[in-house]
Parts: C-alpha cells; structure tokens; sequence
C-alpha cells in the first residue's frame, strides 16, 4: 500500500541483515556490521549505570567534605560537575579515538560517520544532544507524574507517547538510527576484531587423494565454505556425517579417515572452484549448472 | 562405480589462491595488526617514527589484500580476517579526531562563527519571534495586569508582580547580595545550558515546541517589563536584564534557531534526501548550540557576579552592549573565505 505522498525510494532499499556497505576513501567496501538493538541498549544502561554510581559516590564525598568555609565551592563543583556528566559523559568519550563510552566499548560497538568520513566534534554533540529527548524528556514525564500525580490522565498518556516515540525510535526503522544518529549522520556498529585462521589447505607433506571431476562437480561455493567451518570447527560427529554424505553422493569407498578426506576433498575442491573464478565462472552453490572443467 | 573413487598420490603441492596469498602477505597483516592492536590498547604516541611512517603502507596493502581475496579466493576465515583487519586500521587511521586542544581551537577559530553565519536566517527569525513575544507580553500586562499571573509562574515572579509597590521592585532591582555569587552563576549557567539544549533537541520535532519556547521566553520578558515599566522602572529593569541579557537572549535565540534549521530541515529537506538534510542541519546546529552553552557561560557569570556588584544604570547598559557588540562582531564579521571553510 502506497500512501499518497510517500515517494517512492531512490535507491535499493538496504537489506534486512545489519551488514552495510561502507565504502573507505579508498573505494573498498569494508562491510561494517551494525551493533543491534539489544547490544545498544545493554550499552547504554551500562553508561547510565556509570554515571549513575559517580554521581552518587561525588555526592557523598562532597556531603562528607561539607563545612560552612566550602560549601560555596563544593556547591559550585557539583552543579558543574553534574551538567559536565549529564551533557559531556557521552560526547566527551565519543570524541576520543575509541569512538566509544565505557558501556559501548564493553559491548563491542563504537560510533562511525555513515559517509566514511572522519566523526567531527559536530556529529558526536548532535548525537547526544538529542538524547535530551529520547531519555530526559519521557523520564521528566514519568517523573513529573509519580511528582504531584495531578496532572490530566489524557495528558499524560499523550505526553508518553509522544516521547515514547522518540524513545523507541531505533526499532522502527532497519538501520537501528537512534534520532541522535540520524541527526548527526552517524552509525553505531560492532568492533570486531579476530586472529587469522589456519591455511586448511597447507601442510601437503603427505599423500593426498584424487578426486575425479564427476566427485567434484558436485558442490559450490556455498557448499565449500560450509565444509570450510565444519573442519574449523572439528565436531567429529559433523566431520563424521558430512564425510558420510560426501562419499555417498560421490560413490567413493569409505577408508577410516573422516577428518583426512574432507581436507583433501576440501583442497581439491577450492582448487577447482577457484579456477573457474579465474575464467569468471563463479558456481554460487549445487544446484547453479555445472560448468565445463 | 569407480567414477568418484580415490587414488592415493604423493605429496603433490596443492595450491590454492589463499595458500599463496597468505604466503605473500601474512607478515605485513601480522605486522599491521600488532601496530593496530598497540594504537587500540594505548595511543598513537606509542608508536615509533618507522611504524608510524609504515602503517598507512600497510594499510593500503591490507585493503588491496582484501579486494584481491574477495574477488579470487573462497578461503572465508580469509576474508573475514582481512575485513576486521582493515576496519580496526581504518578506524585507528582515519576515524581518530585531533588532538582536543586542536579541536578548540578550530571550533572557536572556524567552526562556530561559520556556524552562526550559516544559521543567520534561522537566528533572525527566532529574534523576530522573541520581538513579538516582548511586544505581545508587554501589551497583555500593560492593558489589564491579571494577565501576568497567566503568563509568569508564582515561582518565578517572587512577589515581582503587578500588586507590588514601586518600592519593592525598585530593591530587586539594586538589592546588593554578597554571599553565594558563585554559586548562584554556576545555578544560573547549569539551568540555561540545558534549557538550551533541550530547545534544540526540540527541534526535531518540526520546530513547534522550539517555537513556542522562544514565544513564550519573550512573553515572560515581556510582562516583567510592563510590570516595571508601570511604576516608571523601565528604564532599569532594562538596564538590569541588558547585564547579562544581550548574551543570555542572544544564546537562546541561536539554541532555538539550531533546533529550527533541524526541524525545517526534516520537514522540507528540498532537492537532498530527507536523511542528507537532517545530517547537515544537525552538523551546524550543534556546532551553533555549543556555542550557545559557551555563550551562557559568560551569561551566568554576568548574571551571577556582574549584576550583582554592579549597581550603577549606565554601567549594566554599557557592559550590555559592548557584549552583545563583541558577539555581533565575532559572528558575523566577514572573513577571508578560506578562514571558515569547516
């Protein structure tokens, strides 16, 4: 159902997976995976958390700290203090070179500019300054109603959807943009970081099997690359069935060794697949037609 | 069914395009990704001149390495290895601000007049807007004062309302505090910031609220002077809001005229995409709200200290207008063009 004015969409909607393409400046996409809603709100109550403890150990400190002489100046320091925590705690931690506040990094995500650009002072205090809306704005009604308790019913429960709207705002639409994010043309996505895997196919220092072309034109990419996770992950029960079925399919004996032969069949395999993407012949899975060898 | 059967060969050299590739490249990935793992863990101070020197060459090489496997090679745990490697170096290489001293600077040097010269239309018409809310204030109060009490809060008015005797407005005026000067410019500096934020978050939602904030700043303005101003105090109690007033308004109009360009920027983004205009509305508008949190800084203090120690008419006026000069020709004064290009 097309509304009226709604026009229709420029471009390729984005895909429902949170992998998005981000293009560097020097024109590779490094397919960034966004951070989901639950890692943001964990985040988030993790800096809420934070802020909320030292808050309250300051206080404290200061209530301890308090004579006639400095009450003037410990007053002073906690005014500032709290509108410093309130407005700076996440914008100051964003502008840092993690690009994160303690509860993101804790939660593996950081914050990045949506055109590949560098995150500008700009964009981060855009981004938090909205948070005046989506969090201060319907806890202040929430707290203005537990308060006095007065107010009109219709009233209130305007005022919690209006704001609800700002709050939930992040569910309703795929990229996960807060309106802090989208004011400020900002991402939220995972920090991932991993070591290399091992080479499957190295160490060829003793006999391999051979495989026909009938036995090898079975499978594609897709099949390899799940047999590539298999053998990473070493189930020997996988290991077991996948062997199984491979040699069922192809008609080969079974010989005892379920780990050996899924690796040679795994070499050969990637071997020949890759020749066919030297020649542009990409075979996605089983069932694309089998190409000529 | 000997079709699929294997044979046992000797030890022939399988190669596939990851094998060699890893081969090629794995010392200068393992080389970038201690050099990333070292920046992510301290700084980029921790770095040597040669690292430093090396690491956009390895970053570069990284990249390719990654363009190069994605198109050739089928080895997943390759890809994926490459895809993080070359995103924590991006980061690290392109994703790092300036140093915060740095940043300062530019904002004040660049990004903030620049901001404010971009915004003039929004600014002037939130001007406008507190203009008439002043004049709508003023002309309720002044033709039947019980209009003042729907307008200004008891709070606020602590018995500065129309029943008061010339007397005692004429002492809030010029009433000399000692104690708490400090402390009450930090009240005063903590209470607006975030009013001007708030204004601006408010923005979002198509201007309306941050409309009717800047209205009904200029209404309350605008019954406390027809109150004064009817016991022949207008004069002072100008003198006494200009202190501080000039830079207090001025920031309350350029926090409301942040939430303006945001809102309007939603609601008509014109030939860009909706997305594009709100990114750049949001850019300058919180570049100019900062601004407005410094600005009120210097209010607070005014406000705070400068008001309260400062009796004499001539002296609030003039401190009042040489700010509101200051700011006049720090945000507007043409500059070479290159000096605010953001």
């Amino acid at each position: 159902m097309r509304w009226p004015f709604s026009r229709k969409p420029a471009g390729p909607r984005p895909p429902k997976t949170l992998r998005r393409s981000f293009v560097t400046p020097e024109g590779v996409d490094l397919q960034l995976e966004l951070g989901g809603a639950g890692a943001r709100a964990g985040a988030f109550m993790l800096d809420a958390l934070a802020m909320i403890v030292i808050l309250v150990v300051v206080t404290i400190v200061i209530l301890l700290l308090l004579t006639k002489s400095s009450a003037d100046v410990l007053a002073i320091l906690w005014m500032i203090g709290f509108f410093a925590l309130r407005n700076g705690w996440f914008a100051l931690f964003e502008m840092g070179g993690r690009g994160a506040t303690p509860g993101k990094r804790l939660m593996g995500l950081r914050v990045v500019a949506r055109d590949g650009a560098r995150l500008t002072g700009g964009a981060v205090i855009a981004r938090n300054a909205m948070r005046e809306i989506e969090i201060f704005l319907p806890l202040s009604f929430l707290g203005a109603q537990t308060a006095d308790g007065t107010a009109d019913g219709f009233l209130t429960i305007f005022a919690l959807c209006w704001s609800g709207i700002f709050l939930f705002f992040p569910l309703f639409n795929r990229d996960k943009l807060r309106i802090g994010d989208l004011i400020a043309g900002t991402w939220v996505v995972r920090s991932v970081s991993g070591t290399l895997g091992s080479d499957l196919v190295a160490h060829a220092d003793r006999p391999r099997r051979v495989f026909s072309e009938a036995a090898l034109g079975l499978y594609g990419v897709f099949e390899l690359q799940t047999l590539e996770d298999v053998l990473r992950n070493g189930r020997s029960d996988a290991i077991a069935t996948v062997a199984w079925k491979i040699r069922d399919k192809a008609g080969i004996p079974d010989d005892g060794d379920d780990y050996g032969f899924l690796s040679d069949y795994y070499a050969a395999l990637c071997a020949r697949l890759e020749r066919g993407l030297l020649v542009g012949k990409r075979r996605e899975n089983k069932f694309a037609t089998s190409q000529a060898a | 069914m000997t079709a699929g059967t294997s044979a046992f060969v000797g030890a022939q050299p399988i190669l596939v395009n990851a094998s060699r590739f890893r081969a090629a490249h794995e010392a200068e990935w393992q080389r970038l990704d201690a050099l990333v793992s070292r920046i992510e863990k301290r700084s980029v101070k921790a770095l040597s001149e040669d690292d430093l020197l090396a690491l956009p060459l390895l970053y570069r090489s990284a990249l390719s390495s990654l363009s190069v496997a994605r198109e050739t090679s089928l080895d997943r745990a390759l890809i994926a290895y490459l895809e993080q490697l070359c995103t924590r170096a991006y980061f690290q290489i392109y994703g790092v601000p300036t140093s915060a001293l740095r940043q300062l600077r530019r904002f004040f040097v660049r990004s903030w007049p620049a901001a404010m010269q971009a915004l003039w239309r929004e600014t002037l018409v939130a001007f406008l807007l507190t203009v008439a809310g002043v004049l709508v204030g003023y002309l309720l109060v002044r033709n039947d004062p019980s209009w003042f009490y729907g307008i200004i809060p008891d709070a606020m008015a602590q018995g500065r309302d129309p029943s008061a005797s010339a007397e005692s407005l004429r002492s809030t005026l010029y009433a000399k505090h000692q104690d708490m000067l400090a402390t009450f410019a930090a009240f005063l500096f903590t209470h607006n910031a975030q009013i001007a934020i708030f204004s601006f978050a408010l923005g979002f939602a198509f201007t309306v609220p941050t409309v009717l904030l800047i209205v009904y700043n200029g209404l309350m303005l605008g019954a406390f002077m027809a109150v004064f101003a009817s016991k022949g105090l207008g004069a002072a109690f100008t003198g006494w809001i200009m202190i501080h007033g000039t830079t207090e308004l001025f920031a309350i109009i350029v926090s409301g005229a942040a939430g303006i360009r945001i809102g309007t920027a939603i609601a008509f983004p014109g030939r860009e995409s909706r997305g594009d205009a709100a990114m750049r509305a949001g850019h300058v508008g919180a570049t100019a709200m900062a601004g407005a949190v410094v600005m009120l800084s210097v209010a607070g203090l005014l406000e705070g200290i400068g008001r309260q120690t400062i009796l004499d008419d001539m002296a609030r006026y003039a401190i009042g207008l040489a700010m509101l000069a200051g700011w006049l020709v720090y945000f507007y004064l043409p500059r070479r063009h290159d000096a605010l290009a953001v």
